[in-house]
């Protein structure tokens, strides 16, 4: 992957403080979706995507992801409610509202018979936009498809099918790109290589969409990060403060002597026993405890002192991504 | 009007019809040489003439309609169905293009792509017999006009079968028999009057009765008979397709 060469244009300097609160780019209000076959696949959304910033939207198969980044780029009609697209509404003023928008698809399709070349030169077209070859090329060697421009479709790998998919929605120099599952069957040194890409598209302007069942991905990718299950999002929020925010941490203590049971002088926290009573496990919420858990880690440790209870060592564990999301979902169900 | 989208995809079309260039071309003129063996030099030894017309002279309208229609039909119903079959179509629905430019693109290849295989016939067809076109200028319109008309029909198809088999129905149980039925080979008033009757309701008719009429004078309905019939498939095709864009029928969940 080159790194001098961006991929996408003009670049424009992206507010780091969300305090200022521009505009934002898309905004989602009300949107729902009924399928023909009854079933209710989004139930009013509203969401903001802001300006430049990286997106990450989680959630399990079948939340209704792909169904609403298909509705904004208008593959889907929405049964309610509405999208604007950099203050152009996505139904009404389709032409502009799509012309700033690239979609990575999350299903992997290919003009079988065509070159790289082509196909990738085809997009640019579609979205009304003169030939540009030296932009196509930049975009190729991005995603080191330049040798594989001559080659037919039909004769690539997965993952490099994929990087032709990318390459076709970055082909008309969009400001903000979708990406939906943008890293499933692509392998972990190529995947580093696609967020560089992702990376170097944020620093010129780029606002990124993405959807990934890689918690590890969103965690290390995503500015903020948006649960939907169900067709509902259930949470937005920065990720650094999700993930202080949200994560229970555990306190575990390994204890000198293995006890049999609580003591009662110890029932009013919500103290568990493990490996046979050698470990005894505290947990807590580090959302309620907020800024005050030091003030009550320290009293429970005070109180286990007294209750006579001799610990060899402590450590904590705050949860990931992953545990935060699983408990989400698993509470809706 | 975002005229480089339509360029692309009506370029994109064509490349890919270049690259099958052999079925595209080399196909369609043998079957209509066969045609030219068969009803041509064996039938047409027995018949003398039709209304003036050798036999062999007398079907070349008729064939070229008969190929005009049915490469129209299947052509632009592939270039459609294809994509949704892929699953490439996401592009198109997603680029900033009105439904209007998405047929001009797709119909206007598939269009154009049938008339030049309309005109390679009449080349082929010159090759067996002596031909003369008294009204060229409606000749062509004759053709174009054939062409876009079914090739809209081809679209309506493409976008409507959701499997191969049902993408090769229509053409196969209605487009076929009506071609065959429509006075390609024979001149209306050669069948019985109860069968001449029946005939007229075959809109097929109209348009090889016109496009002879361009080139031999003879027709077996008036010419303006067969204008009329071609603005109304052309009106009602356009009508559909604009139904299916609204509603995003099979396009647009
Ligand atoms: N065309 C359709 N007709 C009927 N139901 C549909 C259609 N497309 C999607 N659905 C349903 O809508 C729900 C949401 O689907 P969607 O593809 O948006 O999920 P997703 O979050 O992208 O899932 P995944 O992680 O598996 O990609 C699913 O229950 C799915 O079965
Ligand atoms: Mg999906």
């Amino acid at each position: 992957m080159s790194h001098e060469t961006p991929i996408a244009p003009e670049p424009t300097p992206r507010t780091e403080t969300p305090a200022a609160r521009p505009s934002p780019v898309i905004a989602i209000s009300g949107l729902s979706k009924r399928y023909d076959s009854g079933f209710s696949a989004l139930k009013q959304i509203d969401l903001e995507i802001q300006r430049g910033e990286i997106f990450a939207l989680l959630g399990p198969n079948g939340a209704g992801k792909t169904t609403l980044i298909s509705i904004i780029c208008g593959l889907v009609n929405a049964t309610g409610g509405s999208v604007t697209v950099d203050g152009h509404d996505s139904v009404t003023d389709y032409r502009a509202a799509r012309a700033k928008i690239g979609l990575v698809p999350q299903e992997l399709t290919s003009d079988a018979f065509e070159t790289v070349w082509n196909t990738v030169r085809f997009s640019r077209g579609l979205f009304g936009k003169a030939p540009n070859d030296t932009h196509i090329e930049r975009v190729l060697k991005a995603l080191s498809l330049w040798d594989k421009r001559k080659n037919k479709l039909i004769t690539l790998s997965g993952g490099m099918k994929r990087r032709v998919l990318i390459a076709k929605a970055l082909a008309h120099e969009p400001e903000i790109l979708f990406l939906d599952e943008p890293t499933a069957g692509v392998d972990v040194e190529l995947r580093r290589d696609m967020w560089e890409v992702v990376r170097e598209l944020r620093n010129s302007g780029v606002t990124i969409i993405l959807t990934t069942h890689y918690i590890e991905e969103a965690e290390e990718m995503a500015d903020r990060i948006g649960v939907i299950n169900g067709g509902e999002i259930v949470l937005v929020r920065e990720k650094a403060t999700l993930m202080r925010q949200l994560g229970s941490k555990q306190l575990t203590l390994h204890l000198q002597t293995p006890l049999a049971s609580v003591p009662p002088a110890l029932a009013h926290y919500p103290l568990t026993l493990a490996e046979n009573g050698n470990v005894l496990v505290y947990t807590y919420d580090a959302s309620e405890a907020g800024d005050s858990d030091h003030v009550s880690i320290s009293a429970l440790i005070n109180e286990i002192e007294a209750a006579g209870i001799r610990f060899k060592d402590l450590h904590t564990k705050q949860s990931s991504l992953e545990d935060i999301f699983v408990n989400l979902v698993r509470e809706r169900q | 009007m975002n005229l480089q989208a339509v360029r692309s995809i009506y370029f994109f079309e064509m490349a890919r019809a270049g690259r099958t260039l052999l079925q595209s071309l080399i196909s369609p003129v043998i079957s209509t040489s066969l045609y030219f063996v068969v009803f041509g030099a064996a039938i047409g030894s027995r018949i003398q003439e039709v209304e003036g017309v050798s036999y062999g002279a007398f079907i070349v309208p008729g064939l070229i309609m008969l190929m005009l229609l049915t490469q129209s039909v299947s052509n632009a119903s592939f270039g459609i169905f294809f994509p949704k079959f892929t699953g490439t179509i996401y592009e198109v629905l997603s680029a900033p293009i009105s439904y209007f430019e998405i047929v001009l693109g797709y119909v206007g290849a598939a269009a154009s792509k049938s008339a030049i295989l309309g005109l390679v016939i009449l080349g082929t067809a010159n090759f067996f017999v002596d031909l003369h076109i008294q009204h060229p200028f409606m000749m062509l319109l004759f053709l174009l006009l054939t062409a876009i008309t079914f090739s809209l029909l081809g679209f309506i198809i493409g976008i409507w079968a959701d499997s191969f088999e049902k993408l090769q129905l229509v053409p196969l149980l209605i487009i076929t028999p009506l071609t065959f039925l429509g006075g390609s080979f024979y001149a209306i008033d050669m069948l019985p009057p109860f069968w001449q009757a029946v005939t007229l309701a075959n809109p097929v008719v109209y348009l090889v009765s016109g496009f002879r009429w361009s080139f031999y004078g003879i027709s077996d309905v008036s010419v303006v008979a067969s204008l009329v019939m071609i603005g109304v498939f052309l009106a009602v095709s356009l009508a559909v397709i604009s139904w299916i864009f609204r509603t995003g029928y099979r396009l647009r969940p």
